[in-house]
């Protein structure tokens, strides 16, 4: 069956999509991500959505669902890299993402994990690559 | 009742091949009178515009006698050109689809003399020529006007491109001044581009100025939450700057909520906080060495 690789990069889990999600797949994702989550104890989940060019309403409540069990598992979840199309065809669709943290790309997405799970004071690149 | 009109339709078509040259000239001498612009459009073209379209009208009338059939696709296809010429050209409506209607009195003349001796003939005749004359030039004003209204909506989309300039203020500071009013589609195409610019720039911080809109309602206020929503699922933060005292009014007598979004008066209190937001600060030399003293 499809699936979608989870990396893991220190205390971090690392999605990319790249092929066009269907609900299936979704849901497959929202599963495998749950226990990884659990299994790591990961602090921070980044998804890059850059490659993802078709959404529809489903996909938008997998994504803040992703984000809301991440939570109770005591993981932040940043969304990164949405095409403009895609950004504008959520908020057409009502749906806003407001639980979900978002950033322009890979880089700015891990910064702003570390920086919320350090807190602000090590915002340098850092201790996790050793 | 069909096969009489067919008949009688055959007919038209053997009185214009008869008369042609009689039909022709009339033609001339009437638009010289009425409609003819030397100023527009060369003697020779308008000849050769009136020996087709008397071909055409030919061919067609031996065939039908309703515009729509087929047998008239050419002649509206060249009636259309014409008019898209002419409209481009700068002739007025009136003088485009007189172009049609002047033909009548020399095509009526030619009636008359062919079927002068048989009068109830001649009216039937008369009359469906004068439905099929009036039909193209009903016709030919028609792709006349679709002609400048083309022209209009061209014109509207290029201002709406020119009126939405995303601008780079800083290293990953983008600004978007706003000019005019905000409609649906005005809204979707500054969405676009703002969204467009903030991948294409890498910007974090995006200001979206209203100085330039004259009012706010409730419905501009949905779309601005709405850019300011899609910017944000980007990973943009969006400012709003250049809130007039009268727009922060209407804002709160309408119940619009602006609180999750960031508002600023002017567009450099704007600029300074997206500094700051962005991790930048702004020294100025002197000031230091004052201090310094």
């Amino acid at each position: 069956m499809e699936k979608i690789p989870i990396l893991r990069m220190g205390e971090f889990l690392l999605v990319t999509i790249q092929v066009d999600m269907h609900d299936r797949l979704a849901m497959t994702l929202q599963d495998d991500l749950t226990n990884r989550i659990s299994q790591t104890g990961a602090k921070g989940v980044l998804i890059d959505i850059s490659s993802l060019e078709i959404v529809d309403s489903f996909i938008g409540r997998m994504l803040g669902n992703i984000a809301s069990t991440s939570r109770v598992l005591d993981a932040e979840t940043v969304v990164v890299g949405m095409q403009p199309a895609v950004a504008i065809t959520l908020v057409e669709l009502g749906m806003s993402l407001e639980g979900v943290r978002t950033a322009l790309n890979v880089d700015a997405g891990m910064e702003l994990l570390r920086k919320s799970v350090n807190g602000h004071e090590e915002s340098e690149y850092g201790s996790y690559f050793q | 009742m069909a096969t009489t009109l067919n008949h009688k339709t055959s007919n038209l078509g053997a009185i214009i091949t008869q008369n042609r040259d009689a039909i022709l000239n009339g033609w001339l001498r009437d638009m010289i009178g009425s409609t003819r612009r030397s100023d527009l459009m060369k003697e020779s073209e308008l000849q050769a515009q009136c020996h087709q379209f008397l071909s055409l009208l030919t061919q067609a009338t031996t065939k039908n006698t309703n515009i729509q059939a087929t047998a008239y696709d050419p002649l509206r296809e060249m009636l259309g050109e014409i008019s898209r010429t002419r409209a481009i050209q700068g002739f007025s409506a009136r003088e485009t689809a007189t172009f049609i209607f002047s033909i009548k009195q020399s095509l009526f003349g030619a009636i008359r003399e062919t079927l002068g001796k048989d009068s109830a003939a001649m009216a039937d005749e008369m009359w469906l020529t004068t439905e099929i004359i009036d039909a193209l030039g009903l016709y030919t004003a028609e792709a006349y006007i679709k002609t400048r209204e083309d022209t209009i909506r061209r014109q509207q989309e290029e201002m709406l491109e020119l009126s939405t300039p995303v601008v780079k203020l800083w290293e990953g500071i983008l600004a978007l001044p706003l000019i005019g009013t905000l409609d649906s589609a005005r809204t979707q195409i500054v969405m676009e581009s703002l969204l467009e610019g903030i991948v294409q720039t890498n910007s974090k911080v995006a200001i979206i100025d209203i100085t330039g809109v004259p009012t706010v309602d409730t419905v501009v206020a949905q779309h601005l939450l709405k850019t300011v929503t899609a910017a944000r699922l980007m990973g943009a933060d969006c400012i709003i700057s250049g809130v007039r005292p009268q727009i922060a009014q209407t804002i709160v007598h309408l119940g619009i909520n602006l609180l999750d979004v960031t508002t600023k008066a002017t567009l450099s209190d704007a600029f300074s906080l997206a500094i700051q937001r962005s991790g930048f600060k702004l020294v100025r030399p002197q000031k230091k060495e004052s201090v310094e003293h």
